[in-house]
């Protein structure tokens, strides 16, 4: 749609950095032109466990370039270091692939063929890379502030009245977030002041954290990421080599560049950790869940504790009185694993989704029918009604768009040729929250708006959701507003994740604007015609001096007292060869309750996005890992399998497009995430449907089924 | 990547006299480099050839074809002489890599493709005696689900990766290879090794030599030929199974049959005693069923790839049937 006209919310405008990235004149945070940059090369660990012996430095102080070869031997000591982060400040190795020292010289080439020279020797110590039989010794823990274990009712009691139970254990693979972008930063000191060009998730998070780590004010710290390449998650949390940058800049007196290589993107940035999942679901005769017992086993790091947090969404899916959520994290000699899109509920939905259908399959029951059965009206733990729920209608509109009921509910029953033809189907979700943020709305006296926000752009479309909401308002063209964000100078706004954006800075880019509407119908009386001229003529009005307002809107709710989460529902169908258990999504059909859509455009492309994912988490990816050297055997494109083009069908993605004012004055609960939720358990539970055999561990690849 | 010594000759003579020890020639660099970029290749001198006029596609006296080592792989597939009486050929370098990576790769390199075995490909494992002679087979005990079934040895499991060979060694194709002492041509089937206690050792080209030229014999199978890849996912994927298959189908009878095999083996693996099971008989699905469990006769699975049996059994079945349009 054109740019020129006014627009409402909802309009499908075409991003606003569109152009700027396809041509390449979008900057990411290692293609800034710094005067005398120098160029780092990380030395990574090539044990699990133990500590740095010594290092051999085979002259690499003296070849052509080089700057510096720091080392924890001669690293310049940090006033705040943390333990989770390896930033050379002592000998101790916690995992493979952490780094253990740095070169800076002249040129990137200088400074990979230096660091490459460097022979690091170990004192290797005893490995924890077992994860079953870390069980015994793991613990309880938190994701963010929410407990990992919650219960409520008699799950024991219920499961002894039902009459009939599945109990099966799931298990799905550590993964690597692989943004097209790899992790880089460039710093820089003037005197006591760090500027960073991060690629992150979170600026105001880099600088407070920079800020303790070098002992130094808040406010001498900037950090500039106009774009991110894709994060995912792995660029939410500040991480050693952005530290490691910032030290080296301050040790060599000049501006240093790093960027990860695609390989040393496995390991010291985190990834989503492997989980092991039992479920247990228990029914009466008419079909009511009796009881759920979801009991997580997942690994994190031994210097940081991360819970993925793959038993929450079973508690709010369902209607059951008796319901058991545990969670115990295994600490292994691996890199801290970290939020991963849909941390938690990816995973999870997949096990209780899957658990779901093997009970409707026991029972004999349509898989739609038997959810519809057990339809959570109402909060399940706190009997609460949330604040919106249609999933009702997402199970129907989906359900028609899809052709369920053509399903023949015979497993094996569909065939094409060789070729089995499955249809399954899984409940989505993901909890509705956002944070404080602040943004600017300002009228610049050549008529055109500034809309800006210390929020991130990490591909989701926050540019020309910013525009979107302040042009809506203001009831201008687009085309008149110019957004900024991702520069710590502007009003601050929170990380750019778990799918808070659009609800966090959204309310604040509308606050900020009606404000400023409110400036301009007093300063014009009631004729304001809206943009271009009018508006730097009332400029003129106001003494030259724009006419602006930066507001700051804090949350409605606290999610703790009131159950605020989307919902959706995904139909799969799926082509299994019989002989060769290769397997081809055709088709996926989805509906979601998400609150208000800002965008139809780029909704739809968070979307399809996450459901992209979601078939590479049921089909393709996986971070095989070699568990006798803790180390990863598959660190590049050509081996971690992510889908292309010819494994992705048709995906046929809609929204209900129902506004939730309870969480925020936008209406829009959230989109980024809830598309990889449920699809893992959609597409396996179509290859079920297709060829009567249950793989309970992901991703299902041929071998699996032709070995079942 | 270490620092290297580079030259670009315009002619064959020149680059073999610039060859020294170590040294590696360049085509395509679509595996050289990554190989370099890793620290597992470490030449002291790069020879870019692709100056060199070795590109041709040309008819060869006879019936055959000639191909260039330095004509692309996407030429390849795509050249008129190759569709028409090398389906199987167009069809295998289709399967393999993607677009942009076979537009730079060309024959010659294809063949020197190295072993995609993350042992090999990562210096940080400890143990590889293909990249490290006598330090140890990792795979053996590791990550080994894409590894061989057949004809490997205690040193080495890894496999072949190429597509396009398992075409060209069903087709009897001939290397043309020159060196400072002259030409000299290898039967396809005798130019890839199998790793027995040397698995350093890929090819038996001798240091120095050249591929200058792939020949293919005449073909009675153009009519009866097909390309089956199984892989994880559907496109730039290396293969857990392919098969190359081919039949020369007189009234029903095959006269003849070539059966090869990727992602099994060291090298690109010819089905011999299949296609004796096959020759001579009515082709009929009993028939095929046969001459595929003939194919994997003796196969040893490792820890991880058990599967590759049957698969490759099945997909030898699906490939014939398919080629000779059996039901």
């Amino acid at each position: 749609m054109s740019t020129s006209r006014t627009i409402s919310i909802g309009d499908p405008l075409a991003r606003v950095d569109g152009v700027a990235k396809v041509t390449g004149s979008a900057q990411y945070a290692a293609e800034f032109r710094i005067a005398g940059v120098t160029h780092a090369s990380l030395v990574l660990s090539t044990v699990p466990s133990g500590r740095i012996a010594s290092i051999d430095r085979n002259g690499a102080d003296h070849l052509p370039g080089v700057i510096a070869v720091i080392t924890p031997e001669n690293a310049i000591r940090l006033a705040g270091p943390e333990r989770r982060l390896t930033i050379l400040q002592d000998d101790q190795v916690f995992y493979q692939n952490q780094p253990v020292a740095v070169v800076v010289a002249e040129t990137l080439e200088q400074a990979q063929f230096a660091a490459s020279c460097v022979t690091v020797r170990y004192e290797s110590a005893p490995a924890k890379l077992d994860f079953k039989a870390g069980f015994a010794s793991a613990h309880p823990s938190k994701h963010n502030d929410e407990p990992g274990d919650q219960s409520w009712g008699d799950v024991e009691a219920g499961l002894a009245r039902a009459s009939a139970k599945v109990d099966q254990i799931y298990t799905t693979p550590i993964q690597h977030h692989n943004p097209m972008e790899p992790h880089a930063t460039i710093a820089r000191w003037d005197g006591e002041k760090l500027t960073l060009h991060d690629a992150t998730q979170h600026i105001s998070g880099v600088k407070e954290k920079l800020a303790g780590i070098f002992g130094i004010s808040k406010e001498d710290v900037s950090v500039d990421c106009p774009f991110t390449g894709g994060a995912f998650g792995c660029k939410g949390q500040v991480w050693s080599h952005v530290v490691i940058a910032a030290l080296a800049a301050k040790q060599v007196g000049r501006p240093v560049k790093l960027v990860m290589e695609r390989p040393q993107m496995f390991g010291p940035i985190g990834a989503r950790p492997r989980t092991h999942q039992r479920v247990t679901l228990g029914v009466d005769s008419e079909g009511k869940l009796t009881a759920i017992r979801h009991e997580v086993h997942t690994n994190t790091s031994l210097i940081e504790d991360y819970l993925e947090s793959a038993a929450f969404p079973t508690r709010v899916m369902y209607a059951c009185p008796n319901i058991s959520t545990t969670s115990r994290v295994v600490n292994l000699n691996l890199g801290t694993p970290t939020y991963m899109r849909a941390p938690g509920i990816a995973t999870g939905t997949y096990a209780i989704e899957v658990a779901m259908d093997e009970m409707a399959c026991a029972l004999n029951m349509d898989p739609l029918q038997f959810r519809l059965l057990n339809y959570a009206e109402f909060d399940p733990h706190s009997g609460k009604p949330f604040t919106e729920k249609n999933l009702r209608e997402c199970y129907k509109q989906g359900a028609e768009r899809f052709g369920w009921s053509r399903r023949n509910p015979k497993p094996g029953s569909m065939r094409e040729g060789r070729q089995l033809i499955g249809l399954g189907m899984a409940t989505e979700t993901y909890p509705g929250k956002n944070l404080p943020a602040s943004a600017l709305v300002s009228v610049q006296p050549n008529g055109r708006v500034l809309v800006a926000s210390g929020t991130q752009e990490i591909g989701t479309g926050s540019y020309t959701i910013m525009t979107e909401i302040a042009a809506s308002v203001l009831g201008i063209a687009p085309s008149l507003v110019d957004a900024r964000l991702g520069d710590t100078s502007l009003p601050e706004a929170p990380i750019s994740a778990g799918s808070m954006s659009t609800a966090s800075v959204g309310p604040a880019v509308q606050a900020a604007a009606e404000q400023v509407r409110g400036k301009l119908r007093e300063l014009a009386g009631i004729n304001m015609t809206p943009g271009g001229d009018s508006f730097s003529e009332l400029v003129r009005k106001n003494g030259g001096r724009p006419i602006e307002a930066t507001a700051k809107t804090e949350p409605q709710i606290k999610s703790i007292d009131v159950p605020c989460h989307s919902f959706g529902a995904i139909f799969a169908e799926v082509a299994v060869d019989e002989d060769f258990g290769t397997t081809r999504v055709r088709r996926i059909v989805a509906v979601y309750d998400v609150g208000r859509i800002v965008n139809r455009r780029t909704a739809n492309s968070q979307f399809i996005g996450g459901i992209v994912w979601g078939i590479s988490l049921a089909l393709h990816e996986v971070t095989d890992i070699d568990w006798r050297y803790g180390r990863i055997t598959n660190p590049d494109l050509a081996s971690y399998l992510v889908p292309v083009n010819a494994d992705i069908p048709s995906i046929d993605a809609a929204a209900l497009d129902i506004p939730d004012y309870k969480l925020d004055s936008v209406g829009a609960r959230g989109i980024g995430e809830i598309g990889i939720t449920g699809t893992g358990a959609a597409v396996a539970n179509a290859i079920f449907h297709a060829t009567g055999k249950r793989v309970r561990d992901l991703p299902i690849t041929p071998d699996k089924l032709v070995s079942v | 990547m270490n620092p290297f010594e580079y030259q670009r000759p315009l002619d064959i003579s020149t680059t073999l006299q610039a060859f020294s020890s170590g040294a590696r020639f360049l085509a395509g660099g679509t595996n050289l480099i990554d190989l370099m970029k890793n620290g597992v290749e470490k030449p002291p001198k790069l020879i870019d050839i692709n100056r060199v006029a070795l590109a041709e596609i040309q008819p060869l006296p006879g019936g055959g074809v000639r191909l260039g080592a330095l004509a692309r792989n996407a030429d390849t597939a795509n050249h008129p002489l190759v569709r028409e009486h090398y389906p199987l050929l167009s069809r295998a370098i289709l399967a393999g890599a993607s677009p942009q990576i076979r537009n730079m790769a060309t024959n010659g390199g294809n063949l020197l493709q190295r072993t995609r075995c993350p042992y090999f490909m990562y210096t940080e494992f400890p143990a590889c005696n293909k990249r490290v002679p006598g330090s140890g087979c990792a795979a053996i005990g590791g990550s080994n689900r894409m590894h061989a079934i057949l004809g490997a040895s205690e040193a080495c499991v890894a496999v072949h990766p190429s597509d396009m060979c398992v075409a060209l060694a069903a087709l009897d194709a001939t290397v043309l290879v020159r060196g400072v002492n002259g030409e000299r041509s290898i039967p396809f089937a005798d130019f890839h090794r199998l790793p027995g206690e040397t698995p350093q050792v890929d090819t038996n080209l001798k240091e120095g030599e050249l591929i200058v030229a792939i020949d293919l014999p005449p073909s009675p199978y153009s009519a009866h030929s097909h390309y089956l890849k199984i892989r994880d996912r559907a496109s730039y994927d290396f293969a857990l199974v392919s098969v190359a298959a081919a039949l020369e189908i007189e009234g029903g009878r095959i006269r003849g049959a070539r059966i090869a095999l990727g992602g099994v083996a060291h090298k690109p693996w010819r089905a011999e005693s299949a296609e004796r099971a096959l020759a001579g008989k009515q082709a009929s699905r009993p028939v095929v069923e046969a001459a595929a469990a003939e194919a994997v006769h003796g196969a040893k699975p490792l820890s991880q790839n058990a599967f590759k049996i049957p698969l490759a059994r099945r997909a030898i079945v699906r490939a014939l049937n398919i080629a000779g349009g059996i039901a």
